[in-house]
């Protein structure tokens, strides 16, 4: 499916530029891509290896599991299919709980934690794990609760109020949120019977 | 609002460690052997970033999105929404720095605290990039057939964008 999206995006860039005579453009941004990537990961590297370190003493002491006992009554309905005592349930519960706070860069981490600890009880190796379908979707929709980057910008450029974006704010993320589970939950349904 | 998000980080760094302190956890090896990990999770996603950003760099810079925009125009006009948003709500499942960039400009030329500015405020905190994050993902656990997730998670894109336009129309 990614192969589609990669396919999708190359071939239109690439095809719409020519027929527009603007073969140049992607020329340079073909060569200056590598770069951007190598900018991409080179400031989200340490970010990852600072807060697996991090995380890995959560775990370790215990830490991270009474964090994921707290959420259990809802991790435990959205997740029937991972046993209590999994510690993907303490990556889930701290990847959402970084996400709501605005700390996206904290969250991908904990998010890359909860996905391995998910593939190691998948059965299909090569195929999404309902399990991690459900987590994607709440991790796509983004409960941001503060959106740290926007509330920057606004204050930046001169805003009279920048927080009061908030709430509406809450309120879409929230409704994305939803609409995306009830989705989920509703495939999830038809599929197995 | 700025003074919470300042103690956050700092705040939960010195909890987590000074926890596994008093739990007697060899917290700098611990921390070692994380980060060991988190250096290989960094690899594992490499080749994927790159893949990605090559991609949607390519499709950004062929202008396409303004071109097929241009024929929406009229219809947009009619129904009252400023035309400046819509490259923002269609970037924002593929592309979080590309939104951020759109929503910098708008800022700057109408101001954060106009409706346009309040929109793209909205659009930009409500939802996550989509196609990025299932693509960084599943690729980091080698997972390729990704089932029904792109549909589910476009459509809760779908979903977050269409209230964010309805509700800062009621709230301002």
């Amino acid at each position: 499916m990614v192969s589609y999206i990669w396919l999708f995006l190359i071939l239109i860039g690439i095809g719409f530029s020519a027929l527009t005579g603007n073969l140049d453009t992607i020329n340079d941004s073909i060569l200056t891509n590598g770069t951007k990537a190598l900018d991409l990961m080179l400031s989200i590297l340490p970010i990852i290896v600072l807060w697996t370190g991090i995380m890995k003493i959560a775990e370790v002491s215990g830490l991270l599991r009474k964090f994921a006992k707290l959420m259990e009554p809802i991790l435990s309905r959205l997740f029937p299919s991972v046993p209590k005592d999994n510690p993907a349930l303490g990556f889930i519960a701290s990847n959402i709980a970084a996400n709501m706070m605005g700390l996206g860069s904290a969250a991908t981490p904990f998010g890359l934690k909860a996905m391995s600890e998910l593939q190691k009880i998948n059965d299909k190796k090569d195929t999404a794990s309902v399990a991690m379908i459900t987590f994607l979707v709440l991790n796509t929709a983004g409960v941001t609760i503060v959106p740290t980057t926007v509330l920057a910008l606004r204050i930046a450029t001169g805003s009279n109020n920048p927080s009061e974006i908030i709430l509406p704010g809450v309120i879409a993320t929230f409704c994305s949120s939803i609409g995306g589970l009830l989705l989920d939950y509703f495939i999830r349904r038809r599929n197995n019977k | 609002m700025n003074m919470f998000s300042k103690i956050v980080i700092p705040a939960f760094i010195v909890f987590v460690i000074f926890y596994g302190f008093i739990k007697k956890v060899n917290i700098y090896d611990t921390f070692l052997e994380g980060a060991k990990e988190g250096l290989m999770i960094s690899f594992n996603i490499f080749p994927s970033i790159i893949a990605m950003v090559f991609a949607i760099n390519i499709f950004l810079d062929s202008n396409f999105v303004n071109a097929v925009l241009g024929v929406f125009t009229p219809i947009l006009n009619l129904i009252n929404i400023p035309l400046e948003i819509m490259p923002m709500a269609l970037l924002r499942p593929i592309s979080g720095t590309a939104t951020l960039a759109i929503m910098n400009d708008i800022f700057i030329k109408y101001g954060p605290d106009s409706y346009v500015g309040r929109l793209a405020s909205v659009l930009q905190g409500c939802t996550d990039t989509t196609i990025y994050v299932l693509a960084l993902y599943f690729s980091s656990i080698g997972v390729k057939k990704i089932r029904y997730s792109l549909g589910v998670g476009l459509f809760a894109d779908l979903v977050g964008i269409s209230v964010a336009f309805i509700i800062t129309m009621l709230f301002f």
